[in-house]
Parts: structure tokens; sequence; C-alpha cells
């Protein structure tokens, strides 16, 4: 007790919640990556002062209420639509800082063709893609990044490829075209990892104001209830499991 | 200033967008309107008003770059034909439902499916009854020459922004493609930052330190909210159907039978109701401009005064159950239409005027 008093003494307190993240209770399941995510894009948001010209564009997902957190501008996007809707909005706004927030349903199924003509086009807009491999807002189905032999309620035995294809690795293909400038995969499951996305997401921003093309932040993630395990169980199947499929580090980092 | 020129409907789409001062314009290429994007490129606006043009992917794509876009308070627009705006129809839904003003542009032709590039009316019942998921209506604006395809951009986008409403004008292959006169309205610069901060309050456009955030989303949860939010989509559909009915009518004055017809076929109605006219035979006109808001009363009206009404379209029989509402079984409503891009002359309209009204049966 003594020390929890001490910690909490002003000139102790280093770490406070950002200005831009609201008091309003999240609706993400303990443990789910969202929070540390929409917390880290709060706070580089406000590092960098620039709110007052910031749209984020919201997906269908998990992440639909994003928009309920972040005290910033926001538009709701259709499924998978995201990086179309942001589109327009750059092109005719173009000193705003633009960006996408979209779950792997929403930006590797349905919204593929929205997502790779974006970045071909080079938009100066950021997308950030949390992955998890699985549909977490409708309850746990298979995504297009679900890995091989994978549980999920629509495939109850395991992925299979000879009946769902192959895990996709949409960042991969991204990281292939011209128009992106920075593509990255980051995860935020130890403080360290933290750190790193925070500094991703600043670097994507600043890209974004400065027209340098699309950008690309992975947030490789769990989704401990839909995997139907704990949280901290979560993040070492996440390690064991998605990294090798998924593995974190930069795609490109063209200066 | 305005200017004279001689053109084909959707390139006069493409110069009247210019000069009215939209911001932007995202479309794909489909036969029979792809001249209103090409012409665009050709224009290239963004070196004059600093307007937008872009080739989007697909529609689909096309039409959430105009929910993007207007959601951010700017004048928006996209074309495209019968099948394209069949992929539309979600991001409509959207728009709708976002309260958002835009301007979409069809260019019908033959369908169901990928059909003909003909001219064609038998997109009338996705437009004027929703088309997309949900309670949702939108202006729809019928133009029947070149003229009224540049004048009702200018049109479209006033009624979008006045109402916070989509806006459909729905044209035909026939309109789209025809060359006539046109006298172009006179260019007008676009809208500034602060004018549109002024106009729309509630558009994304990065939230100052004295206001809230904007935040443009077409999801409620809370289903009383939700029906709150259908409540006032109503209102605003009943004041518009109060407000901006229009239409046109010829010859009715004195005339015993009606023809309803809607788009370029109202012109081809109109020169066999002239030649009808000189063998003594008194038919008038109803044109209809809006199609949504539908002009029930002057059909109402007229239905009391003469024996018949005819309603003429490139379909299989659309806009007559509107004209049958209208006209309360006080008259026989019968319908001519050509089908999967076929365009009747005058003397079909005629004969099959004839057919129905004046053969004794």
């Amino acid at each position: 007790m003594e020390n929890n008093e001490y910690i909490k003494r002003p000139e102790n307190l280093v770490y406070s919640k950002p200005r831009l993240l609201n008091d309003n209770n999240m609706h993400y399941c303990p443990g789910c990556s969202h929070g540390v995510v929409h917390r880290l894009v709060a706070e580089v948001i406000e590092e960098m002062g620039v709110e007052h010209k910031t749209i984020g564009i919201a997906p269908v997902g998990c992440a639909v209420f994003a928009y309920s957190y972040i005290d910033v501008d926001w538009i709701e996007a259709a499924h998978g639509r995201a990086p179309a809707v942001a589109t327009a909005v750059r092109r005719l706004n173009p000193d705003r800082l633009v960006f996408t927030y979209q779950g792997d349903g929403d930006l590797a199924a349905i919204g593929t063709a929205e997502t790779i003509h974006a970045a071909n086009r080079g938009e100066n807009i950021t997308i950030i893609f949390i992955n998890n491999g699985i549909y977490g807002m409708t309850g746990g189905q298979m995504a297009p990044t679900t890995l091989e032999g994978m549980t999920t309620s629509t495939t109850p035995y395991g992925r299979r490829v000879d009946l769902n294809g192959y895990p996709l690795k949409i960042t991969e293909l991204l990281a292939q075209l011209p128009g992106t400038c920075y593509v990255t995969r980051q995860s935020v499951h130890t403080p360290a990892t933290v750190r790193k996305t925070k500094q991703a997401i600043r670097k994507a921003f600043e890209n974004s104001l400065a027209g340098k093309g699309t950008s690309v932040v992975e947030v490789v993630s769990t989704c401990n209830s839909g995997w139907k395990m704990s949280p901290a169980k979560a993040n070492e199947w996440m390690v064991e499991n998605m990294f090798p499929a998924y593995p974190p580090g930069d795609l490109k980092n063209e200066e | 200033m305005e200017e004279v020129r001689l053109m084909k409907g959707n390139e006069a789409i493409a110069h009247a967008a210019v000069r009215y001062g939209v911001d932007g314009y995202f479309g794909y290429p489909i036969t029979p309107q792809s001249e209103v994007l090409e012409t665009l490129e050709e224009l290239m606006p963004w070196e004059t008003t600093g307007m937008v043009v872009l080739q989007a992917e697909s529609e689909v794509a096309a039409i959430n770059m105009v929910y993007g876009g207007a959601s951010t308070g700017k004048a928006v627009m996209t074309s495209s034909s019968s099948p394209g705006v069949s992929l539309m129809q979600e991001g409509l839904s959207y728009i709708a439902a976002g309260e958002l003003p835009a301007l979409v542009v069809n260019v019908m032709r033959g369908g169901p499916g990928l059909g003909t590039i003909h001219p064609s009316q038998a997109d009338y019942f996705q437009a004027t009854k929703g088309g997309g998921h949900g309670d949702y209506h939108f202006i729809v604006l019928a133009p029947a020459t070149v003229q009224e395809m540049a004048d009702f951009v200018g049109l479209g986008f006033d009624l979008a922004f006045k109402y916070r409403t989509p806006v459909m004008m729905l044209a035909d292959g026939i309109v789209g493609q025809m060359m006539e006169k046109v006298v172009l309205p006179p260019a007008r610069p676009r809208r500034t930052e602060q004018e549109i901060a002024e106009q729309c309050p509630w558009a994304v456009t990065g939230r100052p330190e004295w206001r809230k955030p904007n935040v443009l989303t077409t999801l409620e949860l809370d289903s009383y909210k939700m029906e709150e939010n259908n409540r006032r989509y109503q209102q605003t559909y009943d004041l518009i159907k109060r407000n901006e009915v229009r239409y046109k009518e010829y010859h009715t004055e004195d005339a015993e039978y009606l023809i309803v017809a809607f788009g370029s076929i109202a012109r081809i109605c109109l020169k066999a109701i002239e030649d009808a006219r000189e063998r003594g035979i008194k038919i008038g006109l109803v044109r209809p401009v809006t199609l949504w808001p539908f002009p029930e009363e002057i059909i109402s009206e007229l239905s009391k005064k003469v024996k018949g009404i005819l309603v003429v379209e490139l379909n299989a029989g659309q806009m007559i159950e509107d004209v049958r509402m209208a006209a309360k079984d006080r008259v026989p409503v019968y319908h001519f239409g050509r089908l999967g891009g076929i365009v009747p002359n005058p003397q079909e309209v005629l004969d099959a005027f004839e057919d129905r009204f004046l053969k004794s049966k």
C-alpha cells in the first residue's frame, strides 16, 4: 500500500492517459490488443499536435466504435471500404492527416480491392491493420489471415488449405507496391513492442502528412475471446503461432 | 459567362460540374456514360478550379469515395450506368443514412444482368423505391435534353445540400449519347474551407479545439435511437415531397387522353401527340421531372378530366405503378414499353395508344 501511495505522487507520475483518449468505457474484451493500439494512436496524434487536422476512418468489425474512444473527427466506413473513403478525404483535403484503422476481415477479405488500389495509387494515408487472424465482432469466424489448422466457428475442425485456401499475407503484398513508402509489422504484447509500435505509427503519420505515399502498420494482435484463451495464454500463442506466419519487422522503409 | 456549345449529354455533365464548382468526381468506365470521366480528364479541372477527378478501381470504390468526400462537406459526384449503379447501392444506402449531399448520375442501359449498352429506363424502381437496404429515398431528377443534363448538375447539388440528401440524375443512353445545343452555366468558384465550415457544421474536417469531434456514422445499436434517426429521415422526405415536386405539362388544357412519360422518351411521345392532334385526337403529356418525389397531384387532377392514361416507358412497366396510384382507378391506365434497349418511334407510340383506347373491343 505504502508503495502505491508513493507511486501516485504527482512527481512520480511519468505515464498518464492521453487527453484524446476519452473516458467512455471501451467495449473491447479484457486482454484485447485494440485498447493498446487506440491509446498509441491517441498519444501520437497528441504528441504531433495534429488533432485539428486529423480524420480517422473506422472499419466494420470490432473497431467499428473506434470513434467512440479517440476524440478526433471520424468517418465510419462501410465494410472494407475505408481505403476508398480515405482516398477521397485526403485528396479533397490534402493538408489533413488521414488514417484508416481496419481489422483483417475488413482489410484483407471484403476490402482487398480497395486496400490494394489505394496503396497502389500511393494515397497519402496511413493504414493501421489489426491482424488477429479471426473475425472478432461476429463471433470468431475464419478470417483471410486465419492460420492453417486454426479452429474458428466456421472452421470447427481447423482451417484446411484444400477447402479454405492459405492465410493471406496481405502486408507482404502491399510491400511489393511502388505506392507504399513504409510497410511494417509490429505487435503490442510487451512494453518494448508497444514502444516500437508507437514509433511505427508516428513514422507512418509523418509520412502521410509529408505526402510520401501509403504507409501500412500491421499490428499482429490477440483475440483471446475468439481464440478462447486467457489474455496471457493468447500472448504466448501469438508468439508461438502467429509470428512464424507473420514475422514482426519492417517490410519496407523508404527514407 | 454563359457559353453555347454543341455536345453530348455526358459531356455536358462534365462541363457543368467544373463550372458549378464541384470539388470531386470519382468514377469508373462503363458504356454509355464513359464520356463523363473522359471529358473531365480532358478538361483537367485540377489545373483550374482545383477539382479532384479520379478513376476508381470499381463502382464500389467510387461510391465510397463519394461517401468520404461528402463527409468532409465537399461537393462530390459520380456517374455510372445500370450495372455499375447496382454495385453502388450499398454506398447509396450509407450516404442516405449519413444524410450526406452528393450527386449520382445513372445513364441507364438495358438490363437485367450485363444486358445491353442501348438505352433503357428499367432502373426506375431501383432509383425511386430505395435500391439499397433500409428505409430511404432520395431525390431523382429525370433529364430529357442535353440542356437538362447540364442544368441538373447545379440543381442536383443545390437540392442535395439544401436537404442533406443524395440526389440521383436518372438519365438514359439516348440523352447521354445524343448531341444537342446546350447553354453552359456561368462558371463559379468552388466553396472555400471557411464557407464549408459555415454551411456544413456537421462536416468531418479535423476537430478545432472549440468543438466536439464530428463523427459521421450510420451505426446505432440502440434501436430506440435508430428509430429516431429513421423518423428524422422520414421528416426530411416529407419536406422534400411538399417542396420539390417538378414536372412539365404539354397540351393538357383540352386533353381527352393523357400520356405520362419521363426522360428522352417523353420527347418521342410529344411528337406522337402532335401527330395525333393533326388528326383531331386530343392527347396531353405529363413529363415527371422529379421521379421521386413523384408528381402524383397533377396526375390525380388530370385523371378526373381524361378518358384514359397511357404510360410510356423503356421498361416492362415501372412508373405505371405510381401513375395508377395517383389515378386511383378513375380511368383505365395502360402501359406501352419497349425492352432491352429498343427505342420506339412516334408512330409506334400512337399505334399503342390507338390499340389501347380507340379500337372497339
